[in-house]
């Protein structure tokens, strides 16, 4: 334990420590030399291309993927044009950069998932440099072409190219360059000999960086550290220039005195950096340079790559890979050589009581007289997490829980989650994982993003553990790795139908938020109609199902699915669907089949499609409905003679409906209007379209007795109800002879209490009382009532 | 001024307040589903960012009115509400523009018409569409077709299947629910009806018994039982609020709603009709009595009431037989007199305060006798005369089954003298009801002195009621309707109209059958009464549903149990007012929440199966 300051680099006053992460599982051959390499940030994977400037048709260059311990995920010749820069996204894509600006785009997997091109004119001139950069607005690209043009792209996934203005006096590709993201804009800054330019969309300026001199010569090499915040400038003479990327402020100076140019140069820092550095890479040589002037050197024994992480840098050699970094100052306060702080002190304590010894106590004591129990158990933790031996986490874990014991109202919150989080690192970080993250990624790249990677690389099993053990909800943890695994599953061209949709039925189950339809989509688009049938039966929501049954062209189990839920919309929609889709004939009969679908259908017609509904039941031999739609359509006709002959229509099909009562009134009807129209054209009596009571009302009320009459035998119109037409008819035109002519006519049907009380009614007490003899005796009390 | 404005802003929030309090007072707090619909509102009305102009589909502003008042809009910057209609938008200086319809074809069109008339260079309004009760992919389509879908920022659904009415009542306000069913075989409102139930079961818990009672009914059971399947894994950890559901298909008691309801609240709906909680009353009687103006012209609009259980009269007297209404009346004006009267009492300082503190909720009172006693003197003009007595006394005759299968004289008469079609149609479907089907003889004098009468057009409503079974020819089978009505004992000689006994009173002796068959579920159960039951039409069924471990209720000694009876097709207040009765009945042991697709009455109901032949000239 005590060598653990043993790797620890003194730096200003700060120090520096590098950690193994792996012996990489990689062979290869040939090293890192000569080789295109690429590896994504987060310890995301590397990428390789041996020798992508061989031209030759008859020995293509291999294109490698590895996980970041050196595991192989894919390995394929290249077979298109050379490539000037690879490149990783923030999904883990691949983006290979072609000489004539093609882009290439690759899943981690090695599949060609697809491609654009950065501009027509970079055909021609060529790309000479690229650069793969990455923003809050997602990956970006820039490349420079031999015609000293610069392009850029923010994000590849909303492709909008931008190409910059002219850098006035530049030949050929600048001496180096670097893209920054300021103020929501993307730049580039570049240097043409002693010259620094910042280019941005309309202009391209000249700035001086403050306190870099012309006199300490060209600019070769420059680095902005991986917030963009800060930048590193290094000149031929060997001068270090530090400062902040607005250039508005310098950090440091200093002199390397190295006037080769490194191979590569990095910025190297952390979160709340004490002394953050400037890390340059030359063949045998890796030099760290503090703003503080002081240096640290490490010898390099193979070519290596240094990849740019937000808390450090790691170096990956052909052999092993470890991670530089500025310790953090928790980890400081407790392991430095005879450090007080009150973490340092606890692990110590907790080490003696391992012992059994009863020193313990007294370290115990000292913190406790200080009040800095809970300080030191947080220093524990902490800096637990930021230990990447296991060993070195346990006891700094053990130490925390042993103080933990002598406090009272301790949040044990921070503990659990550091445990957890913990195990579930060590798990990810295991050589056959290969995801060397440290405590502070994780945190900046969130839980849901690192299960999506862990999916994104196939281990199932392992991201369904850490959903499990970190207890996320079914609906964003297990269910979505399962959906992820089902997906995949059904691309399997190994496996039968049938076996596959058993797997994914049985795995899957009944887990919520997981769609079958979705998974079914998946194999569809792969070309596995029938697996995706298959899965759809799995599928609880029948409203689900229709749309990509839909889309398979089965629209009749998408209609019946589509009835099974209830769901009337989706039964129109499949309906209208069906009717574009199909010749007339074959619609109908497949609606015959869903009646619930026909029912619906009509509603539809009776609303949008007239002339669709008479043929739906013509097809049906529904007279009846028929009849109906005839009568309908007769009071939309203004023609009479149109109107007798829909009238005539429904006549026809009444009958075959063998309704003989509304054939018989419709015949009426028809009788009626031609009367109506005859009397209308002989008197102008305005009666079309009244019915026979009102017409007859109206023939009285103008004196047409004869022709009321007529209709009244015509049409066997009740006594009981003529006579109280008549009668009232009468009284209101006060023809009170007529009335009484008429009382004698015949036998009342309506009595004459009617008579009386419609007399009185019309307050003629007079005429009332003539009929009141004539009222039956059981009545009479009311009519002498009525009469008063 | 200032002040005006504030004590106004104090009384809008103290009559929100009492808005939402006739919610919670019943067994079952439906304001949670209230607020939860009012929260839902919100969450739309923010996603559309700055002043907002609504449009509306007409038919919506009732129902919305029992979720929200416009000063919950007002609140959401909602500045102004227009009515959808063709053409171009009134002129507004709002950014947003948002539509509430229905989603029908018909509306989708009128909204094309709208956006596509709207001045392009002019405006920069931002147009969203709120789809009630769900959104439609075929009105998408539609709005896609006519070149429009493009112009919405937002299209989104507002999920308002079931509404709460009062306390105790819940309302889908779906006016064709009946006619969809039953004419056109369009389940739509069924399916609407198990997705409310759903959101019910999701606020209240999963009701672990369900009955039902005709096609629709097992159909909605079938839908609610699959939707759960679909929710798998997503379990419900409430607590059950209902014990039971009984789903009712309005056909199984078709004769009820023909009945002329005989409850105060029936009546005050039988003559002025209640639409979303409010009737509109002829003012005269209601003439302000204001000192110093003296006689000035009497008001020409209508009086508009809100008639809720939030006002403790009328939650007293809505239920009860009109017979008894002026009874409950007058015992309330004593009281009331006398607690005026308390004011000679009041002596010291302390007694005097405690009698003004009164005053507010006195003066309500006093103002709420006033207008009820006004309503029940309009009412009280009509259940006196002759022409009602006479309806009534045909309407029980056919109830009790008195020549049923003959053609009644009265509805001859009143054929003859042209009395309203809506009222002719409702005593001939139940003659029909209660004969079990007419003869053909009788069937057809009836419809051709309808015909002759009321015009040839009307040939397509009574082939709509036919094909719904209010109105049938008689078949070979015998007349089963005295069978039900016997041992159902839907016929009640001694009905007791001021203490009632028996739900009998709604209708001053007819039962209505639908709470006959709701009572008997409760006890003894269905299975005395099996023969019946396979009288009615459609079938009966009883399903389960699995509550997750830990919710079962572990009843208390005495506890009451509780039924949503659910009726599909609408239901009548009589048929309310029988089941509150039976809530309040000591010893039964239920108590109801009822919910339906919507309030009707004879009249409605009859008008909704109603065609009219539009013709071109008029």
């Amino acid at each position: 334990m005590a060598f653990i300051t043993a790797s620890w680099n003194p730096l200003g006053d700060a120090f520096y420590r590098k950690t193994d992460l792996y012996e990489m599982s990689w062979s290869l051959r040939d090293g890192l030399r000569d080789s295109l390499v690429a590896a994504a940030p987060y310890g995301g994977p590397i990428a390789l291309l041996r020798e992508p400037q061989r031209r030759s048709p008859s020995s293509r260059p291999q294109l490698e993927i590895y996980s970041a311990s050196g595991g192989t995920i894919a390995s394929f010749p290249w077979k298109s044009g050379p490539v000037v820069q690879l490149g990783w996204t923030v999904s883990d894509e691949l983006l290979c950069i072609q000489e004539d600006g093609t882009v290439l785009i690759y899943d981690l997997f090695g599949s060609f998932k697809r491609h654009f091109s950065m501009g027509q004119e970079v055909v021609q001139s060529q790309v000479m440099e690229a650069k793969v950069f990455h923003s809050p607005y997602g990956t970006g690209i820039a490349i420079v072409t031999s015609s000293s043009r610069f392009t850029l792209a923010t994000n590849i996934d909303d492709l909008k190219l931008r190409r910059l203005p002219e850098v006035p006096g530049l030949q050929g590709k600048p001496s180096c360059w670097v893209v920054l993201t300021q103020d929501r804009q993307t730049k580039v800054l570049l240097s043409n000999g002693p010259e620094l330019f910042i280019l941005d969309n309309t202009s391209c300026t000249v700035v001086c960086p403050p306190g870099l001199s012309p006199q300490d010569g060209n600019i070769v090499h420059m680095s902005v550290s991986f917030s963009y915040k800060y930048l590193a400038l290094l000149t031929d003479s060997g001068h270090l220039w530090t400062g902040l990327s607005t250039l508005q402020e310098k950090l440091s100076d200093v002199d390397t005195k190295k006037t080769m140019a490194p191979k590569q140069m990095l910025w190297c820092r952390r979160p709340k950096s004490q002394q953050p550095s400037v890390v340059l890479m030359w063949d045998r040589l890796l030099l760290v340079v503090g703003v503080c002037n002081e240096t640290i050197q490490y010898p390099i024994e193979d070519p290596c790559v240094l990849v740019g992480e937000m808390d450090g840098v790691r170096i990956i050699s052909s052999s092993n890979q470890e991670l530089l970094q500025e310790v953090p100052l928790v980890c400081q306060d407790i392991f430095k050589i005879a450090s007080m702080a009150p973490g340092a002190l606890l692990l110590e304590a907790h080490r003696e009581y391992e012992k059994s010894s009863q020193k313990a106590d007294e370290y115990l004591r000292e913190i406790k007289e200080q009040s800095m129990l809970g300080e030191a158990v947080r220093q524990c933790v902490e800096a637990a997490g930021h230990e990447y031996d296991t060993n070195t986490q346990k006891s700094l874990m053990r130490a925390a829980s042993f103080g933990k014991c002598f406090l009272t109202d301790f949040s044990p919150d921070q503990f659990v989650t550091t445990c957890r989080e913990l195990r579930v690192l060590n798990a990810v970080r295991d050589s056959s994982v290969g995801l060397p993250l440290t405590h502070t990624q994780f945190k900046q790249l969130t839980l849901q993003v690192l299960i999506d990677r862990l999916v994104y690389r196939q281990f199932y099993p392992l991201a369904i553990e850490v959903c499990r053990y970190l207890k996320i909800p079914d609906y964003q943890g297990v269910s979505r790795v399962l959906k992820h695994w089902a997906s995949c599953k059904v691309q399997q061209k190994d496996l039968t139908d049938d076996a596959i949709a058993r797997a994914v039925c049985m795995k899957v189950g009944d887990s919520p938020g997981v769609s079958y339809s979705d998974i079914a989509a998946k194999a569809y688009e792969c070309g596995r109609a029938e697996l995706a049938i298959k899965l759809l039966d799995f599928e609880a929501r029948s409203g689900e199902q229709v749309p990509l049954l839909l889309k398979m062209k089965r629209s009749q189990l998408a209609l019946s699915k589509a009835v099974e839920s209830g769901d009337t919309d989706l039964v129109y929609t499949v309906v209208s669907y069906l009717k574009n889709e199909m010749n007339r004939g074959d619609f109908f009969m497949t609606l015959r089949n869903q009646p619930v679908a026909l029912s619906l259908y009509r509603q539809f017609c009776k609303l949008q499609e007239q002339e669709t509904l008479k043929d739906l039941y013509n097809q049906d031999d529904d007279h009846q409905e028929l009849a109906n739609y005839y009568v309908t359509a007769s009071y939309r006709e203004k023609r009479l003679e149109g109107r007798l002959s829909l009238l005539q229509s429904a006549v026809d099909e009444y009958n075959k409906a063998k309704n003989e009562f509304a054939v018989k009134t419709t015949e009426d009807e028809m009788r009626l209007l031609r009367f109506q129209r005859k009397l209308d054209d002989e008197k102008g009596a305005g009666l079309l379209g009244l019915s026979l009571q009102v017409t007859m009302e109206t023939l009285l009320s103008l004196g047409l007795h004869k022709q009321a009459e007529q209709l009244y035998k015509d049409f066997r119109v009740p006594d009981k109800r003529y006579w109280w037409l008549k009668l009232k008819s009468l009284a209101e035109k006060e023809e009170w002879d007529e009335l009484e002519k008429f009382s004698k006519s015949k036998k009342s049907p309506i009595g004459y209490l009617a008579f009386v009380e419609v007399c009185i009614k019309c307050n003629n007490k007079y005429e009332a009382k003539k009929y009141v003899s004539k009222v039956t005796p059981e009545q009479k009390v009311k009519a002498h009532l009525a009469v008063g | 001024m200032m002040r005006l404005r504030r004590s106004h802003l104090i009384c809008c929030a103290a009559s929100k307040e009492k808005m939402a309090a006739h919610l919670s007072y019943g067994r079952v707090n439906l304001n949670i589903l209230r607020e939860a619909a009012r929260k839902e509102l919100r969450e739309f009305l923010d996603k559309c960012a700055g002043s907002k102009a609504i449009v509306w589909d007409e038919y919506l502003t009732g129902p919305f009115g029992l979720i929200a008042q416009y000063s919950l809009l007002k609140e959401h910057e909602v500045e102004k509400m227009f009515t959808l209609k063709n053409g171009r938008l009134p002129p507004a200086d709002v950014k947003n523009i948002i539509f509430f319809v229905r989603p029908r074809l018909e509306l989708m069109d009128i909204i094309a018409d709208n956006i596509t008339s709207e001045d392009r260079h002019h405006s920069s309004r931002d147009f969203h569409i709120l789809f009630v009760p769900r959104r439609s992919m075929l009105c998408e389509q539609r709005l896609k077709e006519q070149g429009v879908l493009a112009s919405f920022i937002n299209i989104d659904e507002y999920i308002l299947d079931l509404i709460p009415y009062d306390g105790d009542l819940l309302s889908m306000e779906y006016e064709s629910a009946f006619r969809e069913c039953y004419l056109e075989n369009d389940q739509t409102s069924l399916y609407h009806t198990a997705k409310g139930l759903m959101t019910l079961q999701a606020l209240y818990g999963t009701i672990p018994q369900i009955y039902g009672k005709g096609e629709c009914a097992r159909l909605v059971a079938n839908m609610m039982l699959r939707m759960k399947r679909e929710f798998a894994g997503s379990q419900n950890q409430i607590l059950p609020v209902f014990d039971t559901l009984l789903l009712l298909d309005r056909n199984v008691d078709l004769l009820t709603p023909l009945a002329t309801q005989l409850t105060y609240e029936g009546l005050i709906d039988e003559i002025y009709g209640i639409s979303n909680g409010y009737v509109k009353l002829p003012p005269e009687k209601f003439a302000q009595k204001k000192q110093g103006e003296g006689s000035k012209d009497l008001p020409t609009e209508p009086k508009k009431l809100q008639l809720n259980s939030a006002e403790e009269l009328y939650a007293e007297i809505r239920d009860k037989n009109f017979n008894a209404v002026g009874a409950a009346l007058s015992k309330k004006a004593k009281i009331i007199s006398a607690a005026f009267e308390e004011r000679h009492n009041a002596k010291t300082v302390g007694e005097i305060k405690q009698f003004v503190s009164q005053l507010p909720h006195m003066q309500a009172a006093r103002s709420s006798l006033a207008n009820h006693t006004s309503i029940a003197e309009l009412i009280k003009d009509i259940t006196t005369s002759e022409a009602f007595f006479d309806n009534l006394t045909v309407e029980q005759e056919f109830m009790t089954g008195v020549d049923t299968d003959k053609v009644n004289t009265y509805i001859e008469d009143c054929i003859a003298q042209k009395d309203p079609l809506i009222k002719i149609l409702r005593l001939v479907c139940m003659q029909s009801v209660c004969n079990n089907g007419l003869k053909h003889k009788v069937m057809d004098y009836y419809k051709r002195e309808i015909l002759q009468t009321y015009g040839y057009e009307h040939m397509l409503t009574l082939n709509n009621l036919e094909k719904a079974g209010l109105l049938k020819p008689q078949t070979g089978s015998r007349n089963n309707y005295p069978t039900i009505r016997k041992t159902l004992k839907l016929w009640m000689e001694d009905a007791n109209e001021q203490n009632p006994n028996d739900i009998s009173y709604v209708y001053s002796g007819y039962s209505p059958l639908s709470i006959r068959l709701t009572q008997i579920l409760a006890r003894p159960g269905w299975r005395s009464i099996e023969e019946v039951l396979k009288m009615l039409p459609g079938p009966h069924f009883e399903e389960r549903q699995q509550l997750p471990s830990g919710l079962h209720k572990k009843r208390q000694q005495g506890e009451n149990r509780t039924t949503l009876v659910f009726f599909l097709g609408g239901v009548t207040y009589a048929e309310i007012a029988a089941l509150r009765f039976l809530s309040q009945v000591e010893d039964s042991g239920m108590e109801y929440v009822i919910a339906t697709t919507k309030l009707i009455n004879g009249t409605t109901w009859i008008k909704s199966l109603m065609d009219r032949p539009e013709s071109p000239t008029q």
